[in-house]
């Protein structure tokens, strides 16, 4: 059983509206578990919620009510400045904007960033540099100016400069939402491998249906709460619920509930992937001519 | 936009390139003092030759070089104009109307023009020409890192400074984007009056504005969540060395800067009023 790094119990936040007195809850007695080494992927309309969710988790943002732990500790409590570094580092945090989150006008000193202000020795940062930069696979890129890199690069430097701090969860808020498709699958077989080779602990907020269904667990959130969970078979085999949040099921998935609809039985309960679509559709075109052969 | 470089930066790798950003901070510092310390013909002539020899060394293209004149060609103007007519002296050369030249007057015009000359092609050469902004950033943020003992936030000013150079290709691009999206709306940026056409810049300006202040919000966050709490406690990936070219550089210019004092000894020709 893998041990449990992320805790959340009864999180809640609200955003100051406008005319002061009232506050628009955006997130609402979340209780959320994540263990160490998960994948797990949020999907959820706009204004679900999920993004200020993620800012919750590593304090950007302040809960109203409810407790976080990370790690085994308690970091809603009063936080010195020492803790609240040492949390951000734990859990990093890549947003969907390539543009506005590089700091530095030179990739390696923008990867450098992060350890710069942990006050970590020259060595170990240069040491911290170069392995973020490789595992990314952005090493000859060192020495570029950011705004020469394609979107996927700038995620990908924008991925090594949270990898420098060596976090052990990393938060993606919709990263790969104003990529291009070939920047998108960079980026994605970046956070897989991450995921699986170095055994971080992942949590990708995102609205791309096969996106979340690479995911270990997928939580479906709406409107600040959350409205249910579980692998990407099971989530995905509630597409009605899922039409009535803003959400869809993947195009594959979508496929084989038309053809019910169209009276064809076919089981919906493995379609997170083409593939499996693909073979619950043959099976099931299998079955129905040997019954045909049967009968005839 | 891709091919996009800031300032005047000149890429080479001359000696005075490879000195260091402090260094060569000092050295336009001196550089300074040394076009004013000069008063007589002599020390003028130096001058001018002491900013050859660096135009030379600098290997950056007089052309080029020139260049930077142009915006100070209207103040070389009417110094001299000033200079020339205004001068009271002994030898008068012209007289016409209220209009008197004095010879005094001449060699006045002409040791301002070295002056401003000298003083802009000897700083653009140590500072803008060779030097990145983002080294003169770091540069300025370490020869003033001894203020931060007065409370003075030099650390975040150097901040502010990379962030704004840091963005700035990126807002250029924006802008871009805007005046082409104002344009398919049928915007007209390159005709009418001086009035129309500031006019039409508001529609790029506030958009412009809006997604500036999003993008601060957006890296505001980003930085946080990089633990980034001010420069307290903050080491450096890339720290400045002072090398034994930096202090040869600053050693031999300050030794030409007391020389050109000495060289106001020399009377000959015209001095400075």
């Amino acid at each position: 059983m893998k041990e449990q790094f992320v805790k959340t119990e009864e999180l809640s936040f609200s955003y100051q509206a406008e005319n002061e007195n009232e506050a628009i809850p955006a997130v609402k007695n979340l209780s959320v578990e994540f263990s160490s080494g998960e994948y797990v992927a949020i999907l959820g309309h706009n204004g679900s919620g999920k993004s200020t969710f993620a800012k919750l988790l590593n304090l950007i943002l302040e809960p109203v009510s409810g407790r976080l732990f990370v790690d085994g500790k308690e970091r809603t409590a009063e936080l010195s400045e020492g803790e609240l570094l040492d949390l951000r580092r734990t859990v990093g945090m890549v947003f969907q904007n390539p543009d506005n989150q590089l700091v530095a006008t030179i990739v390696e000193e923008d990867v450098a960033f992060g350890p710069e202000n942990l006050g970590y020795p020259r060595e170990e940062l240069r040491k911290r540099v170069d392995d973020a930069l490789a595992t990314v696979g952005m090493t000859e890129y060192a020495s570029y100016e950011p705004h020469r890199l394609s979107g996927g690069q700038k995620q990908r430097v924008a991925i090594a400069g949270v990898l420098a701090m060596t976090p052990r969860c990393i938060i993606f808020d919709e990263s790969t939402a104003m990529l291009d498709p070939s920047g998108r699958r960079e980026v994605l077989s970046t956070i897989r491998r991450l995921n699986r080779e170095e055994g971080i602990t992942i949590i990708n907020i995102t609205h791309y249906m096969n996106e979340a269904a690479e995911a270990d667990r997928i939580l479906v959130m709406n409107d600040g709460e959350l409205l249910f969970e579980g692998t990407p078979d099971e989530v995905f085999s509630r597409r009605d619920e899922l039409l009535a949040v803003g959400l869809e099921v993947p195009q594959s998935a979508e496929l084989v509930f038309r053809l019910r609809e169209a009276g064809i039985d076919l089981p919906t309960e493995a379609l997170s992937t083409p593939e499996k679509c693909a073979a619950c559709i043959a099976d099931a075109y299998f079955a129905k001519r040997k019954g045909g052969a049967v009968d005839g | 936009m891709k091919g996009f470089t800031l300032g005047q930066y000149y890429p080479g790798n001359s000696f005075i390139h490879r000195l260091d950003p402090r260094a060569k901070i000092i050295l336009g510092i001196l550089a300074i003092v040394c076009t004013f310390l000069c008063k007589t013909l002599f020390s003028f002539i130096l001058l001018f030759a002491l900013t050859l020899i660096l135009a030379i060394l600098s290997r950056i293209p007089l052309k080029i070089l020139l260049r930077s004149l142009r915006p100070v060609l209207f103040i070389l103007l009417f110094t001299s104009l000033v200079n020339i007519f205004m001068t009271k002296g002994e030898n008068l050369l012209f007289e016409y109307w209220i209009f008197h030249v004095y010879e005094e007057g001449l060699w006045n015009a002409l040791f301002m023009i070295v002056r401003i000359t000298s003083l802009i092609v000897m700083t653009g050469i140590f500072l803008t020409y060779t030097t990145t902004p983002i080294a003169l950033t770091d540069g300025l943020e370490q020869l003033l890192s001894p203020l931060k003992k007065l409370h003075i936030p030099v650390h975040d000013f150097a901040m502010m400074i990379t962030i704004a150079l840091r963005f700035i290709p990126t807002l250029a691009e924006e802008t871009e984007r805007i005046m082409n999206a104002q344009r398919a709306r049928g915007v007209n940026f390159s005709s009418g009056g001086l009035f129309k056409r500031v006019r039409s810049l508001i529609p790029i300006l506030i958009p412009l504005f809006v997604s500036a202040f999003n993008r601060a919000f957006d890296l505001a966050n980003a930085m946080e969540c990089r633990c980034y709490h001010g420069g307290e406690g903050r080491t450096r990936l890339n720290v400045l060395h002072y090398k034994a070219a930096d202090f040869i550089a600053m050693i031999l210019l300050l030794g030409i800067g007391i020389g050109l004092f000495f060289a106001n000894r020399f009377t000959f020709g015209g001095m400075i009023r």
